[in-house]
């Protein structure tokens, strides 16, 4: 395979490549993954979250450079919604970091959402899988976080930061369930504007209070004015700071193989669903069986476990 | 079987900041259900290649209006060969004189739409040569 080796040797086209194959579930998927994998697990996996319009993109953009000033090569998946009318999607992120279009250490993907709830589709992560192979030293997640159900870039990233805006009349927004606990660090973007210390305040004060997800790691609340690139070097000191706080606790180990676990279980579940139904495909009795069913005279916990009778576990 | 979506980059090289056209274009390939990625104004041929390729597009679409049309199709057809990457389509549009057109479309470019085209005619483009 090709595009593998070219990729793993940092090749941008072969990288781009296997993406777009993955992304379109290509049947090679599966093998690609397998042979990607055990060159996996070095990159500093960063999430980045928060309402549209917070200056996400335009920060990552900073961050890009601040972090190619410090010699490290940055990979970025932006991801957006796709409208769930046309399921087309315009994919803006980008737009906003192209001065790096040209730079060989830089690689940006734009992704749609292709209709998966919660921001993240599978196809993500793979991106994410493929860019770390290639060697990227950072690895960046950007996602529109509408509020609450963002956790999913918590599940991928290694450290993750919640973009928050100023003024956006309720500070108690920031506050609401989900916002508050996914956060390793705050920033707080276009802080020249009103309401921007209240609610660094604000933020600092419920962080203390809360009992955080690891040990004693207190989200710091950092200020920024992207687009006129102030504040950005303490941002990226913050998100170092994190990660060396997570590997030396051992936290980051414990989260990564719980996320391994995780998806591992979850790929099992798909994987012999799949199979299941494949093996029943065109069986009278299987045919049979979703008739009684959608009459109602056979009730779907029965007729799982009979489809499943006929399975035998390997000893 | 699933069908595959169709990614396309919408380019604005050079000086030229008229994007209302491109912005246009954009949004309604976005409501036929393609995926577009937007460059920004003031690209080189290098950035709009380079993030075609990243971003692994089926289509660039560049749009230009400041005169500069017959250095910049040309230049990005020859970085889009040297790349391997030969078989992305490319279409244009904006204010381009008749007689500039020939030599554009030898160069590989598919198509050039002119001020006045109706969308319904890039749409169909679209369809007939990537789906």
């Amino acid at each position: 395979m090709h595009y593998v080796e070219e990729a793993l040797k940092g090749n941008q086209l072969a990288g781009a490549r296997l993406i777009r194959m993955l992304e379109e579930g290509d049947p090679e998927g599966v093998e690609i993954l397998k042979r990607l994998y055990p060159h996996t697990g070095r990159a500093f996996i960063l999430g980045l979250t928060g309402p549209p319009g917070a200056g996400k993109s335009t920060l990552v953009d900073r961050i890009i450079g601040e972090f190619r000033s410090r010699g490290k090569t940055v990979g970025v998946v932006a991801v957006d919604p796709s409208s769930p009318f046309s399921g087309g999607a315009i994919l803006g992120d980008r737009v906003r970091m192209q001065r790096h279009a040209t730079d060989p250490g830089v690689f940006v993907r734009s992704m749609a959402t292709r209709g998966h709830l919660g921001g993240l589709s599978r196809a993500t992560g793979e991106a994410v899988l493929v860019l770390d192979a290639m060697g990227y030293d950072v690895v960046m997640i950007e996602t529109v976080g509408v509020g609450q159900d963002e956790v999913e870039i918590v599940d991928l990233a290694h450290t993750t930061a919640v973009v928050c805006l100023p003024g956006m009349g309720d500070d108690i927004q920031a506050m609401k369930a989900g916002i508050l606990e996914i956060g390793d660090l705050f920033i707080v973007n276009k802080a020249d504007r009103p309401g921007a210390e209240e609610l660094v305040k604000q933020l600092q004060l419920m962080l203390e209070m809360k009992t955080t997800r690891e040990g004693d790691w207190i989200p710091p609340v950092l200020k920024t004015v992207a687009i006129k690139s102030q504040g950005i070097a303490e941002v990226v000191d913050a998100m170092l700071a994190h990660r060396e706080y997570t590997e030396s606790t051992g936290a980051l180990a414990r989260r990564v193989a719980e996320r391994e676990l995780r998806f591992f279980r979850e790929l099992v579940k798909e994987m012999a669903a799949e199979r299941i139904f494949a093996a029943w495909n065109g069986d009278e009795r299987y045919e049979r069986m979703k008739e009684e069913i959608t009459a109602r005279r056979l009730d779907p916990y029965s007729a799982a476990e009979r489809l499943l009778e006929g399975v035998v576990c390997h000893t | 079987m699933k069908q595959k979506k169709i990614r396309v980059l919408i380019a604005k090289p050079g000086l030229d900041g008229h994007d209302r056209g491109a912005k246009v274009i954009a949004r309604f390939l976005q409501e036929n259900g393609y995926e577009v990625i937007y460059t920004g104004l003031h690209q080189s041929p290098e950035q709009i290649v380079n993030s075609a390729l990243q971003e692994a597009v089926d289509v660039i679409g560049i749009s230009v209006l400041s005169g500069s049309h017959n250095y910049v199709f040309p230049e990005v057809m020859r970085l889009l060969k040297e790349r391997g990457m030969d078989d992305v389509v490319v279409f244009g549009g904006g204010t381009i004189p008749e007689e500039d057109i020939p030599p554009i479309l030898a160069s590989g470019v598919k198509a050039l739409f002119r001020p006045g085209t109706p969308l319904e005619e890039v749409l169909a483009f679209m369809k007939e040569h990537v789906g």
